[in-house]
């Protein structure tokens, strides 16, 4: 199966790219853009069936290397 | 006194550390991130700046997992001195070694350039030799300086002495380059055996070349 894992800043935690990238819209006219938010995606091929096995060696993953949680957080989809 | 210098891939500032040290009468030995030992007469342990397997994922991120680092843990652990300059920072922080983060700068650009520094803290070995309030003039270069805690965080570095050295203008005024919470550019742990700033004090050893500022910050180690 995939996992497909997700890495944003914190709420509350200044996204600078984001700010530019809703800066950047902006200036091309997209006025309704409201909130960018600019973050990162790891996909990740296991060799494994068990999907409560897999959510936990992935959360354990993003704990010790994918997030650095005292900035990011993550969320876990496996598909 | 023997100064050890980490090395990884990417790495670069770990001669122009060697050269300070040795400017200064220190022996230095340089480490590559393979090996699984500190030399036992290790009196200063540096992770010197640069960059660590291309930075990939954060920087620092993957730099955690060298076969040194245990043995860096250990030192520390012990009561061992580190320094991390620059990437070496980001790698303490990283690791859990020193709080926070840094992030991208807020500008979103690589900074090169000398800036100026005051100390906010003494009572510590790497800046002794200095009074609090002094200001100082050190090259910076990098990308991910940004330094953020959050507010308990922040409180706790402020009771405890940890924060070093903040970003000012010449008269000690702030003045943030990059976005750092409480414009910090260096702390130390609450045991005030680890330290990490993200400016190069040895780059600032020569007068001609600009600034002979980090002459008194690493005396402070070689006293002890």
């Amino acid at each position: 199966m995939k996992a497909i894992v997700n890495v944003f800043l914190k709420a509350g935690v200044l996204d600078s790219q984001g700010k530019a990238v809703h800066h950047a819209l902006h200036s091309l006219k997209f006025d309704n853009v409201e909130d960018v938010r600019v973050g990162k995606q790891i996909i990740l091929k296991l060799n494994e069936t068990d999907k409560e096995k897999a959510m936990a060696d992935v959360t354990k993953m993003c704990e010790e290397l994918l997030a650095n949680t005292v900035i990011e957080d993550y969320n876990i989809e496996l598909v | 006194m023997k100064i050890s210098i980490l090395q990884f891939p990417g790495t670069n500032c770990e001669y122009d550390t060697q050269y300070a040290f040795k400017k200064l009468g220190a022996e230095t030995e340089i480490i590559w991130h393979k090996s699984t030992t500190i030399p036992s007469d290790t009196n200063l342990l540096v992770v010197a700046g640069g960059f660590s397997y291309g930075d990939y994922l954060r920087s620092g991120a993957i730099a955690k997992f060298s076969p040194i680092m245990s043995a860096v843990k250990k030192y520390a652990d012990k009561g061992g001195k580190v320094l991390g300059i620059c990437n070496g920072f980001q790698v303490l922080t990283e690791v859990g070694l020193l709080p926070g983060a840094l992030k991208r700068n807020e500008g979103l650009h690589f900074i090169s350039k000398h800036h100026h520094l005051t100390v906010q803290n003494n009572d510590n070995t790497f800046l002794e030799n200095l009074n609090v309030g002094d200001v100082v003039n050190l090259p910076i270069a990098h990308h991910d300086g940004n330094y953020y805690i959050n507010e308990e965080g922040l409180a706790e570095l402020r009771e405890n002495g940890q924060i070093l050295l903040t970003y000012t203008d010449t008269n000690g005024e702030p003045k943030n380059p990059n976005g750092s919470v409480a414009s910090i550019a260096g702390v130390c742990n609450k045991e005030k055996n680890i330290f990490g700033l993200m400016p190069h004090p040895e780059r600032a050893m020569e007068s001609l070349l600009g600034s002979d500022d980090g002459i008194k910050m690493f005396q402070g180690f070689l006293a002890s």
